[in-house]
């Protein structure tokens, strides 16, 4: 070696495998050892049951018995037979899709209409943020009081009928379904509408110019400049309504608990009322169900859309 | 045109029926006697029944206690969630390893995942956790967790090394270096955090009732969740609108009070 004039980092010391930059400094800087407690927490709080879940699915646990022995697929082939799979699974899916689009659709108007900054729009955007803040059941409740046959809304509409209105808003088997989605939709549209309007402030204004010199009116901006640039907020509003209600329940259970006739029964009604009844593993059944349904509908949902924010 | 005049209007009148309405209708229910309010109107009272309403619902409805159960809960889940979470997205941000990469998805995966109530309840069962608060703050620290870790380690990769090296070359450990360095600077997105954290746990009812269920321990949710399913209830709507009201307080004056705190907490840290 010849005169080291000046000495050389540790890092680019020369070890037997020629030169390394960064070598065990990472060990001593950053210790993995920083990430027990979160992920020890994160391990049995979480991971654990989730693990338990694809075992106790198999057995017939509940609070009749006091073995708990395995029973292979009976619990899955019971629930299939019965149709109540199927039902919970259809319900489910169809909330979950009702809740992405109309409360994305929510959020992105109410972002549209409030994006100035007056005075009016600012008051408005709190005004709009109360529902969020409230309890999905709170919420519930006031609806269900709400679409009663002889509820507000009934005597709104009336109003502009000039007769009187007695629609059972929460009564139907075919449609409630979608009352129920538009309640859970406009206590959380709040949420989503802020996120909007954060990701409308991202759009630099020399290409909003661009599109106003080039002759674009309002209508044609929003689809063509702003949507487009808007997708990372997309992204998060849409997946996370998303997969959020598939996992929903105090909504739900506020307004119909489930009914009319078992026609809003989301998954996790169902657990909930099968846990109630000691069925515990029937309600892991089901939860496992859930949980499988998630991960195989993230992964395609959040790919498609994060592969829409490369639109540049 | 629309801008002067028709875009407020339409934003105020959006607000009086979309929000007004409703929240309208939960307070004048409250206020009403029980036979007025099983038909939910718009009306007002005929008898303003406010003191006697909002008082049944404090003592049989358990005001007290189920708001400090509901801190109780909260609180140190939020203080947990973030103090591991963001110690370990600093450690999963820093670290370019293939494992460091699979810990991280790993970490993030409860943000769409769902937990597993059932067989959760089970756990606490086998760990003595089970209707305690002890448990419930376990369970929240582990379902949030994740949405912690997403968030702050994203953020984290923003701050620049120097930063740290700097701290270092003055022989500072990494402990040091976190809690001095890097923790002051994720002051907006732990804000983001906590509110969301804060926001999710304070109105839940589905898993508090899952892992507190049975025991001594209630939240506000479960006690309103309790006074309008049970039947001796059934038909008390002022009863449940009292309640109502009283269990969406907290969160309503804290947001008034710190409003356009709250509101650039939530987009600042999101936005990366």
């Amino acid at each position: 070696m010849a005169y080291p004039l000046v000495e050389s980092p540790p890092q680019l010391r020369r070890t037997r495998n020629g030169l390394r930059r960064r070598t065990t400094r990472s060990r001593t800087t950053h210790p993995l050892a920083f990430l027990l407690p979160a992920f020890i927490i994160l391990g049995v709080f979480f991971f654990l049951p989730t693990v338990f879940n694809f075992i106790y699915a198999f057995t017939n646990w509940s609070s009749f018995k006091d073995d708990i022995q395995f029973v292979g697929a009976k619990n899955f082939v019971s629930l299939l037979s019965d149709g109540s799979l199927v039902a919970a699974i259809r319900t489910t899916l169809i909330y979950a899709a009702l809740v992405g689009i109309m409360q994305n659709l929510f959020g992105l108007g109410l972002a549209t209409l409030l994006e100035a900054d007056t005075r009016v729009n600012r008051f408005a955007r709190v005004i709009f943020f109360i529902p969020v803040l409230m309890s999905a059941l709170a919420v519930g409740y006031i609806f269900q009081a709400l679409l009663k046959p002889t509820g507000a809304v009934n005597q709104i509409l009336g109003l502009f009928a000039g007769h009187a209105v007695t629609i059972p808003w929460l009564g139907s088997t075919t449609w409630t379904l979608v009352v129920v989605a538009f309640v859970n939709s406009w206590k959380w549209a709040g949420l989503a509408m802020i996120i909007y309007l954060a990701g409308l402030k991202t759009i630099p204004e020399d290409v909003l110019e661009a599109a106003r010199m080039d002759g674009a009116g309002p209508w044609k901006t929003f689809f063509r400049v702003k949507f487009p640039l808007l997708a990372p907020a997309v992204t998060f509003n849409f997946a996370t309504a998303l997969l959020g209600s598939l996992n929903g329940f105090d909504t739900v259970q506020a307004t119909t608990a489930g009914g009319p006739a078992q026609t809003t029964e989301v998954l996790n009604i169902y657990i909930f009322q099968i846990f109630g009844y000691g069925l515990y593993a029937q309600a892991t059944t089901m939860s496992l169900v859930l949980f499988l349904m998630v991960l195989i509908l993230a992964f395609p949902i959040v790919g498609y859309l994060r592969k829409r924010e490369h639109v540049l | 045109m629309w801008s002067r005049y028709l875009q407020p209007v339409v934003a105020i009148v959006l607000c009086l029926a979309a929000v007004g309405v409703p929240l309208w209708l939960a307070l004048i229910t409250s206020a009403k006697s029980q036979g007025e309010a099983n038909i939910p109107n718009l009306a007002l009272p005929t008898r303003w029944h406010l003191l006697d309403n909002y008082s049944t619902a404090f003592t049989q409805g358990q005001v007290w206690a189920g708001l400090l159960g509901s801190l109780l809960v909260m609180v140190p889940s939020v203080i947990g969630v973030i103090l591991f979470g963001s110690i370990a997205s600093w450690i999963l941000a820093r670290r370019g390893s293939r494992l460091a990469a699979v810990l991280y998805a790993a970490a993030i995966s409860g943000v769409i995942l769902p937990p597993a109530v059932v067989t959760l309840v089970l756990l606490l069962r086998q760990l003595g956790l089970a209707s305690t608060p002890t448990g419930m703050i376990f369970v929240y620290t582990g379902m949030y967790m994740s949405i912690v870790i997403f968030f702050i380690t994203g953020f984290v990769r923003t701050i620049p090394i120097e930063l740290e090296e700097a701290a270092r070359l003055d022989g500072a450990g990494p402990m040091r270096v976190f809690f001095s360095v890097i923790f002051p600077l994720l002051r907006p997105v732990i804000a983001t955090a906590t509110i969301l954290v804060c926001l999710y746990i304070w109105n839940d009812v589905f898993y508090s009732f899952f892992v507190l269920g049975g025991g001594k321990t209630t939240t506000l949710q479960l006690n309103l969740f309790q006074i309008a399913s049970s039947n001796l209830y059934q038909n008390n709507w002022n009863l449940i609108f009292a309640y109502v009201v009283i269990s969406s307080l907290p969160l309503l004056v804290v947001f008034i009070v710190a409003q356009r705190r709250i509101i650039s907490g939530i987009t600042g840290g999101a936005v990366k």
